[in-house]
């Protein structure tokens, strides 16, 4: 069945596990068992109806989805486009985090897991594994850098309320690249009892395609939603942030076959590409294998992995899912690299015009706003993936130096 | 011949198979500290090269590897130095590295330049099997590296004996499902996984890796197979302040106890 779609959609997941030349599952032999297990059945349990009624009864009654799909008339006057925003940042625990961690925490029941853990960044992601850990009763463990543990504080006593353990990564630069090592050891050393959520479209095979497909709830809504509001399912442009890139490998999921609508990824360029202090792993990476995945990559021409710099915690990783990769050299979608005072600046225009105070990641995605030309024509969705209370104290120090 | 088909066809000693990091502790530390291992009864030299995020490796080698390449340590550099390795012993000599740098390097140059300092085996624990099949198998033969799998306690009977068709030299087997130097003592459970390697009809020899720290585990091992790969102990070992490193106190601890 896989190998249909494939051939019907270049832009899914092949039998191998590749997206074109990217992807696979690049892991040591401990990490074996673990991951084959759930390449064999992670397509069957998301398929079923059991699994299905179960996960869509959660995002509804639990998640609180669907999450609105909002005209933002004030930034469409300022742009010159009708700009529509998907409220990603109205989930419960404020990100589209959620989608996936309900999904896998589901199917970690199903394999018989009681044990989960978890890398974090921003904390989002980290906040919605403790959320659903609690929810099922499950332990929960969350693998957080010493340097994100201290920009997101906030997020780590909200784990902590909801019972996780958050255990500090103090490795390398001390922040999502590091966590997610430190997550990978945990399950090289716990090979029967644990389930590895991963945040994002990263990872061995299954993972990119497994996230992307509970993710994928974004798009799906977005179709439907925006044929209510304009008669035509299909967007021209949808515009999400680039991390591991989960929320917006969700925005593009339903679309990725339809040409027509332009897909832009927004990087996290930090102080600027060329700066040496930056995170845009598709612009100035090179093919590589970070975390089981060939993909693009930060790396010194001797193949170390390089620090990465964002002001966003959820952006900061030296990498990105192979789907991205892929998207990205077809040409698919485009990626643009937006600075850290680009993504400051376009949050404090969203707060202003709309009275919504995003996320520095989706801020990001905002800011692609103004690196465009519009027609008044154009139908526009940028992904909202979360909220910015977390940021606070990022904003206020912005406004400190104004 | 094959240094390591030499090595392991005498078989009437176990194999003392020691594992470094190349450039640690220090930059060019690589030539003396291999003498003094021949010297004080290592047979077999695993060379680890540096890599920035080593998943299957716990604190120890994490932290040998950050210092061999704060040290300035690269693939090349290491090729360079394999050289003078070779100037002064005939030990036969495993590399072991993570894809990522292989890759950069370019399989092809990795393999040819192992080649020309004539490495014997070459272990990449992220490298998929079906991969190897498909892309590199044919390189390893060409430059006569001989490829070795890694295989634990999960790997189930079916895959073991693929792992083992695919290697050649030795099947190294983790000793229990962990990242290195974690070391517990052997259980039950451990012995009885050996006995089961031991018996499975492999055609390669077994080495046995992984948490193996003291006189005892290594006896224990030596029990069910050809030899033992010491990494974290050994490396946590290292004294820079004494101009032996300490090497022969440690050898002469796990291999004699004394
Ligand atoms: C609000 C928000 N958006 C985006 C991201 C980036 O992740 P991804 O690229 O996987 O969507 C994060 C990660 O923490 C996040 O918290």
């Amino acid at each position: 069945m896989q190998s249909d779609n494939n051939t019907i959609h270049p832009f899914h997941v092949d039998p191998s596990g590749f997206y074109g030349d990217f992807g696979g599952a690049f892991i040591p032999e401990m990490l074996f068992n673990n991951v084959e297990e759930l390449r064999k059945c992670y397509l069957e349990i998301i398929e079923s109806p059991a699994f299905q009624k179960e996960y869509h009864n959660l995002l509804r009654d639990f998640v609180g989805r669907p999450t609105p799909l909002y005209e933002a008339t004030n930034l469409s006057k300022r742009y010159g486009a009708r700009i529509f925003l998907k409220r990603e940042d109205l989930n419960h625990t404020g990100a589209h985090k959620i989608n996936n961690t309900i999904g896998q925490v589901i199917l970690a029941k199903k394999l018989g897991k009681h044990r989960i853990i978890a890398e974090t960044g921003a904390g989002q992601h980290g906040v919605a594994t403790a959320t659903v850990c609690a929810l099922m009763q499950l332990e929960c463990i969350v693998y957080m850098g010493s340097v994100d543990i201290e920009r997101q504080a906030p997020n780590v006593a909200r784990m902590r309320m909801l019972g996780a353990k958050v255990v500090p990564a103090t490795s390398g630069s001390q922040t999502l690249k590091d966590a997610t090592n430190e997550a990978i050891r945990d399950w090289i050393n716990n090979p029967d009892d644990t389930h590895y959520i991963i945040g994002s479209v990263v990872g061995p095979h299954p993972y990119p395609d497994m996230v992307a497909r509970l993710q994928a709830i974004i798009s799906e809504e977005i179709k439907s939603q925006l044929f209510a509001k304009t008669g035509n399912e299909n967007p021209d442009f949808v515009i999400a942030c680039v991390g591991g890139g989960s929320n917006a490998a969700g925005a593009f999921y339903h679309f990725l076959d339809q040409p027509n609508v332009k897909l832009i990824g927004a990087e996290a360029a930090g102080e600027g590409i060329y700066s040496g202090k930056t995170a845009a792993s598709l612009v100035v990476g090179k093919t590589g294998i970070i975390h089981g995945s060939m993909t693009s990559l930060m790396q010194t021409p001797d193949g170390q992995i390089i620090e990465p710099h964002s002001i966003s915690a959820g952006l900061d990783y030296p990498g990105v899912g192979p789907l991205h990769a892929h998207l990205y050299h077809t040409k698919r979608a485009s990626y643009l690299s937006i600075s850290d005072q680009e993504a400051m600046d376009a949050a404090f225009e969203l707060a202003g015009l709309e009275g919504i105070i995003p996320a520095l990641e989706s801020a990001h995605a905002l800011a692609v706003l103004k690196k465009m030309k519009w027609k008044k024509s154009d139908i526009v969705v940028i992904n909202l993936s979360g909220r910015g209370d977390k940021d606070l104290a990022a904003y206020m120090k912005n406004l400190e130096t104004k | 011949m094959n240094r390591i088909d030499l090595l392991l066809k005498e078989a009437n000693n176990k194999v003392v198979n020691i594992y470094l990091t190349a450039g640690y502790p220090t930059f060019e530390s690589i030539v003396p500290i291999i003498q003094l291992l021949e010297q004080n009864g290592a047979t077999m030299i695993e060379v680890g090269i540096p890599f920035s995020d080593p998943l299957a490796d716990g604190p120890v080698i994490q932290h040998s590897s950050k210092i061999a390449l704060e040290n300035g340590m690269t693939t090349e550099l290491l090729f360079h130095q394999l050289k003078e390795v070779r100037k002064i012993s005939q030990i036969p000599l495993v590399l072991m590295g993570y894809l990522n740098p292989v890759i950069q390097f370019g399989v092809e140059n990795f393999l040819k330049n192992a080649s020309e300092c004539e490495v014997d085996g070459l272990i990449l624990p992220d490298l998929p099997p079906e991969i190897f099949e498909k892309d590199y198998q044919h390189l390893f033969e060409k430059y006569n590296i001989y490829p070795i799998f890694l295989v634990t306690p999960q790997t189930s009977e079916e895959r073991l004996h693929k792992l083992d068709s695919l290697s050649k030299g030795f099947v190294y087997a983790v000793s229990s499902s962990s990242t290195t130097g974690k070391n517990t003592g052997f259980t039950d459970e451990h012995l009885q996984y050996f006995k089961r390697l031991a018996s499975a009809g492999l055609k390669n020899p077994l080495m046995i890796g992984f948490g193996i720290s003291t006189h005892q585990s290594l006896q224990t091992v030596f029990d069910f197979a050809s030899g033992a790969i010491i990494g974290s102990a050994f490396i946590k070992s290292l004294d820079q302040k004494k101009t032996d490193f300490g090497i022969p106190a440690f050898m002469n601890q796990i291999i004699n106890d004394k």
